[in-house]
């Protein structure tokens, strides 16, 4: 395979450079902070505090979700990385005002070991830390075994909803409850087309033959649970929502989606899949749903959750209740996403 | 000529020659942890080492245990991901067990591995089967308490040989835990990344130490 060409200076240097390019988007609202850390300049005293951070090479996520009533702060890894546990703890320190920090990330192994030990280090300062992992990836394990799915794409409703509550909440605990309730609601399966490439070396994240596609697979380009054809979009979209719609029905821990629900869904990119697609995708998930009597209630299209060059799409729904959807409904912004005062169709 | 310690200095230069043997081998991590993961394995090993050769490089330390230590910081503030926090709990707990130690010879060598390979297990939750890098680790540390009245260069060579043969065994072993683990008995054929990374620190340690 031909090297991808990227415009980019010392390999080893992409991370450092893209999230200084990360704050200069933000024209003053966020600051840098200690090794990689990316935080607001303007969090009010006796604010809980929303930290979220991961690996980067993902953008927009995870660091592009700081932002008004989004997350106050993140931890920046290297290029599909976790952040080491001394830039997790210099963001907690930065992002703390005193009641509290939330970590809500990915359930990768890296990342839960090294917030863990930010978390400890986090202690020792007397800086309170809870831990909501998002395990969203329904393809990963089964829903008896919740705790070992990864994250993907679900992250930018959940981290959307956490946003919303941390504004208002009164306690940590508090907001980790709300982080808890999206993050269970929340159910992502996706399939992958073409590998993305690592920046400092060009090479594929992963293989694939050339008429097959991964289902299930992870945004680091982690082999899915089973390779299928390509096959049309009328084909495989409704056959990526059956599972979600099974996933719901057989955990045990949340209500089947019945008629009258109402759902955000999500339909995002892993990089190099087009808009023309994933509104393609669009359609036919919302058909999809709306026969089963599925409401959408709001709409998230566009690459958000990426892997560098790596074709694919995912679907997300997130089962809006009546404490989540005024959550919902407020305005935010970030450079990974934006919503305005109202939603269409209201 | 066998020695039957080494001395603090020796040591630091034991690890900065473990830190030129891994980033020369970048390549070879990639390619293994391409196999099984997202293929950051050999980068991150690459970053981490070239910071352990910033903070050994024609620096002093009072003990054998401030160099081990200093080894497990670099790798853990620079390299992050699974790998950073693991291998920098490996080496920052084994050397702590050093306490005031100023040689390292084969009772050190016994104590660095067990406590360092039961603080990695305690840290990321994989036993020995997981088909983690602790398949090479967990039986370098056996090895590592039977040859305790050894010099350090008996010591490490069959610690080494120890550790490579944990290594070939994690071909057959089916990845349970990190991003591996969705492929099941894919997964078979193929060592772990991890266990290859600590089958040349450990070869390079012993390189180092015959002389």
């Amino acid at each position: 395979m031909t090297k991808m060409k990227k415009l980019i200076n010392d390999p080893l240097k992409v991370a450092d450079e893209l999230v200084q390019g990360l704050v200069d988007a933000y024209n003053g609202e966020c600051k840098l902070v200690g090794a990689r850390s990316i935080v607001k300049t303007d969090i009010p005293d006796g604010k809980v505090a929303l930290l979220v951070g991961g690996g980067s090479g993902h953008e927009p996520i995870y660091h592009g979700l700081v932002g008004r009533n989004l997350a106050d702060g993140a931890a920046c890894g290297d290029i599909f990385a976790a952040p080491p546990p001394n830039i997790v703890f210099e963001a907690t320190e930065e992002v703390d005002k005193g009641k509290g920090v939330l970590y809500l990330y990915g359930n990768y192994a890296g990342d839960v070991m090294n917030f863990d030990i930010g978390a400890e280090l986090s202690d020792d300062e007397d800086i309170e830390v809870e831990t909501v992992l998002i395990c969203d990836d329904v393809c990963s394990a089964p829903p008896t075994e919740k705790g070992k799915r990864r994250g993907v794409a679900g992250l930018v409703p959940i981290v959307k909803l956490a946003g919303a509550a941390s504004q208002t909440a009164g306690s940590l605990q508090e907001l980790a409850a709300v982080a808890q309730k999206a993050s269970l609601q929340t159910r992502s399966v996706g399939v992958s087309m073409t590998p993305g490439s690592i920046p400092a070396t060009g090479k594929p994240t992963f293989e694939i033959d050339e008429d097959k596609i991964g289902l299930g697979m992870g945004i680091h380009g982690e082999p899915g649970v089973a390779e299928i054809p390509m096959a049309s979009a009328d084909e495989l979209v409704p056959k990526m929502l059956d599972l979600l719609v099974e996933d719901f029905e057989k955990d045990e821990d949340v209500a089947a989606l019945a008629e009258g629900d109402e759902v955000v869904l999500f339909v995002n990119s892993l990089g190099a899949t087009t808009m023309m697609e994933l509104l393609i995708g669009l359609k036919i998930a919302k058909a999809y749903l709306e026969e089963r009597g599925v409401k959408i209630y709001d709409t998230i299209v566009g690459p958000l959750v990426t892997c560098q060059e790596m074709s694919g799409i995912s679907f997300s729904v997130t089962r809006l209740d009546d404490e989540l959807k005024p959550l919902w409904d407020m305005p935010c912004q970030s450079v990974c996403y934006s919503k305005m005062e109202g939603r269409y169709g209201a | 000529m066998s020695k039957d310690t080494l001395t603090i200095n020796e040591v630091r230069d034991m690890m900065l020659s473990v830190a030129d043997k891994i980033i020369e081998s970048e390549p070879i991590l990639t390619d293994a942890d391409r196999a099984l993961g997202d293929g950051d394995h050999g980068v991150g090993m690459e970053r981490g080492m070239t910071a352990v050769k910033e903070a050994l490089a024609e620096k002093e330390f009072p003990t054998v245990a401030k160099v081990f230590q200093g080894v497990g910081t670099a790798m853990m503030s620079t390299m992050g991901g699974a790998s950073g926090a693991i291998f920098g709990t490996f080496f920052r707990s084994g050397g702590k067990s050093l306490g005031d130690a100023d040689t390292f010879g084969g009772e050190q060598v016994a104590s660095f591995f067990q406590e360092g390979v039961d603080a990695v297990m305690s840290r990321g939750g994989a036993k020995p089967g997981d088909k983690t890098m602790v398949d090479a680790l967990a039986p370098a540390a056996e090895k590592a308490k039977e040859v305790t009245g050894s010099p350090v260069s008996e010591a490490l060579a069959s610690v080494a040989a120890a550790a490579e043969a944990g290594k070939e065994a994690s071909k057959d072993m089916i990845a349970t835990m990190g991003r591996a683990k969705t492929l099941g008995e894919k997964s078979i054929g193929k060592p772990d990344a991890g266990a290859v990374s600590v089958a040349i620190i450990v070869a390079t340690m012993s390189d180092y130490a015959q002389g």
